[in-house]
């Protein structure tokens, strides 16, 4: 016994050793192992706009991966009337998903089209060198410039510009995603989504319509007056929502391109089965929201059980209803009564609308915006505002929620009495009414809109969807308002 | 001895430009001293007096220059001298064709080209700082950098599409009486890449070198004066060959102390 236990603690001491070394070698190898996988045979690699991926690697071997990416300055239009000069990626916000395989050599082009003002270049999160790849990749207008790196680590990572003023260049859009796929691939899984967060700062607030210029102070202060998904507001709503079917399993690449706030990222409706946490190895399961910093992402795969609209936000959640951060998963097929019985509408989520609620306010409005000029752009300016504001409760058509929100469309409480209306509008109501007949209950908040915008907004209402075709002018709503 | 043949010589090649162009109006900024974006106060830099054209070269001036000297007509010129898109618009070596118009800005040409003109008008390209002070007045004060509206001009600008085609003039008249300075093409200037904003602008911060500090900007004179960050990363992406669609140029010239 005496004898034997110092050499039992030394066989211990010796395993040990020994396990402590292998793993460090385990390691070592791990990182040799990328950097040595063979990459010979040339291919173009497939770039996609969002919300689309391309394509998964499968089983495909490492190759020398050409990426072609174009630099595009170029106006678009972040919400309902509001224009922005966007900075982009393949022409889109965020830019073009890259999608490679552990190993690949990619061969990257970016070209920065002539008719832009600025010299940009490219940082690769998933690049390991100087810079991610910026310092090799800075490139004048009107040229080209060709680097290569090899995919070391897989993951999920960002891309972004990183030219001065870098947060200026990264604020207009320049951002994106590049999937970097482990040897064996990914599992399988029915639909792939490829959704980014970004917030815009403008020197309008929300809504404000025309050209909006960045605004640099606002950016420095943080004080974000967009945030979306997908580069504007509604760009995976309505008719171009993403979509699965009942018992798909669905994957999302989620990217938070900033360049200020942090996501909370959630599905209203679904648990995350599987979070690859910010894009990484570690699998974590059964999560509510999960956080994605500025410059990070992650992978969230759930399964759709029952039908109907999962509704994607920023769960800070005034961005989501406010600011524009929200999109929709429309999920088809059969119900399923024992999973959710399925009475309650997906629309009451959103109550309050995107305009900025607050209690009754009797005096009168400031003024400062753009009065419409003929009733085709009352119509115009009405739509915009009943889009910002009316649309979550009275819906697109108009024609409300069953039980919850009383319709506009051939209302007759509405057409009955436009005074009352522009009252509504202005003071809010609460209490029973009687609408075609149906019986409402429920609350309207007063809104936060200026004579014009009322005015433009009922007339729209009224010149829509089978209503009495009145017009409402800014005097009307200023008479009810001095009452 | 040196300064009196220096001063004739002046004479001599300014006597000249009347037979070579016809837009030679210029005017007289007189030097000061100023601390440059890049720079901190102990950095200030002290301008001589200088004259510098009130327009940009036009499309129409850079065809007389190039009728003179048909080296340089896009043809002919060295490659040395000039990238693939030189005068790409043009319809051919003496013609900027329909698309263009006379009284735009000439763009799509490198830097040696815009400074040989220069010199072939008895003049040079202005240096960074000559044309950096000339260009932060607006239209009543010299130094307009601390005014919102003259940032949000020149910022208004850079989101605006396709200016380069718009005729000289334009734009508004500053303090000096020039012209087009923000809002038509960006210029070349002689030292153009002095200032280096390096392709990983990030890492612009070291102290010892005296780079322009990118981004991260811990040593730039005003931290919000993001438009003229734009202008030194935009020099610092050229290179003299190039030529560049919304690239144009005007000549300065000494004044000789008298």
């Amino acid at each position: 016994m005496k004898v034997n236990q110092p050499q039992s603690a030394v066989l211990l001491l010796v395993t040990a050793f020994v396990l402590l070394f292998s793993s460090c070698n385990n390691d070592e190898n791990k990182e040799i192992a990328s950097a040595d996988i063979p990459a010979t045979v040339e291919m173009k690699a497939i770039l996609t706009s969002p919300p689309h991926v391309p394509p998964p690697t499968g089983k495909r071997k490492a190759k020398k991966l050409i990426v072609d990416m174009e630099i595009l300055e170029q106006e678009g239009e972040m919400t309902n009337g509001v224009k922005y000069m966007y900075w982009t990626f393949g022409g889109t916000v965020p830019g073009s998903f890259i999608r490679t395989k552990i190993g690949d050599e990619v061969e990257f082009h970016l070209k920065n089209h002539p008719d832009n003002k600025l010299p940009h270049n490219i940082d690769l999160h998933a690049v390991t060198g100087p810079g991610g790849g910026a310092e090799s990749s800075f490139v004048a207008p009107g040229r080209e410039k060709v680097f290569s790196f090899k995919t070391l680590n897989p993951g999920l990572y960002v891309y972004h510009c990183a030219t001065a003023p870098v947060g200026m260049h990264i604020a207009n859009g320049m951002y994106g995603l590049i999937l970097v796929e482990p040897e064996e691939g990914l599992p399988d899984v029915d639909k792939e989504y490829y959704v980014m967060q970004g917030d815009f700062y403008t020197k309008g607030n929300y809504g404000d319509r025309g050209l909006q210029p960045f605004d640099m102070q606002k950016a420095v202060d943080e004080d974000a007056d967009y945030v979306v998904f997908n580069g504007k507001v509604g760009a995976m709503t309505g008719d171009n929502a993403i979509t699965a079917n009942v018992g798909e399993t669905v994957r999302l690449y989620v990217g938070n391109g900033g360049p200020n706030l942090v996501s909370s990222f959630h599905v209203i409706g679904e648990i995350f089965d599987k979070v690859r946490v910010e894009g990484g190895d570690m699998v974590n399961e059964n999560i509510q929201t999960t956080l994605i910093p500025a410059g990070g992402a992650a992978i969230v795969e759930f399964k759709v059980d029952v039908p109907g609209s999962l509704i994607l936000v920023d769960h800070s959640i005034f961005r989501a209803f406010n600011k524009g951060a929200l999109a929709m998963l429309n999920v088809s097929g059969e119900e399923n009564k024992t999973i959710y019985s399925g009475e309650i509408e997906e629309g009451i989520y959103l109550p309050e609308g995107g305009g900025i609620q607050q209690m009754p306010l009797r005096d009168g409005m400031e003024g400062g915006e753009i009065p419409a000029k003929s009733m085709a752009e009352k119509m115009e300016f009405g739509k915009q505002t009943y889009m910002q504001t009316c649309f979550a409760c009275h819906q697109a058509e108009g024609q409300g929620i069953p039980n919850a929100f009383p319709p506009l469309a051939e209302s007759d409480y509405l057409n009955a009495d436009v005074n009352r209306s522009i009252d509504i509008v202005l003071h809010g109501l609460t209490g029973e009414i009687t609408v075609n007949g149906e019986k409402y209950n429920s609350i309207m908040t007063a809104q936060t809109l200026s004579d014009e915008e009322v005015a433009n907004v009922l007339t729209y209402v009224y010149n829509s969807w089978g209503n009495s075709k009145k017009e409402v002018t800014p005097a009307m709503v200023k008479s009810v308002r001095a009452k | 001895m040196h300064s009196i043949l220096k001063n004739v010589f002046v004479l001599v090649s300014f006597a000249a430009i009347h037979t070579i162009t016809a837009q030679d109006d210029m005017v007289h900024i007189k030097g000061g001293t100023y601390t440059p974006l890049y720079g901190v106060d102990s950095t200030a830099v002290t301008i001589d007096d200088f004259s510098m054209d009130v327009y940009p070269v036009t499309n129409a001036d850079y065809l007389e220059f190039l009728r003179k000297f048909p080296a340089w007509q896009k043809s002919k010129i060295i490659p040395l001298f000039a990238d693939g898109s030189y005068l790409a618009d043009w319809e051919n070596d003496l013609s900027y064709g329909n698309q263009l118009s006379a009284d735009a800005p000439v763009t799509n040409v490198s830097w040696f080209a815009a400074k040989k003109y220069c010199e072939c008008q008895g003049k040079r390209l202005p240096t960074i700082d000559e044309w950096e002070f000339a260009a932060m007045a607006d239209e009543k004060t010299a130094d307009a950098r601390k005014k919102e509206t003259y940032n949000q001009k020149i910022l208004d600008w850079y989101e605006a599409p396709k200016t380069f085609n718009n005729e000289i003039g334009s734009t508004f008249k500053n303090y000096w009486g020039i012209y087009d300075l923000h809002g038509l093409v960006w210029e070349w200037t002689m030292d153009f890449n002095s200032v280096l904003i390096s392709g990983e602008s990030r890492k612009d911060v070291d102290k010892d070198s005296n780079l322009f500090c990118g981004s991260a900007a811990v040593g730039a004179s005003d931290l919000m004066n993001y438009a003229a960050f734009m202008r030194y990363a935009f020099r610092g992406s050229m290179k003299a060959k190039y030529s560049v669609k919304n690239l144009g140029f005007r000549c300065a010239m000494d004044v000789p102390k008298i």
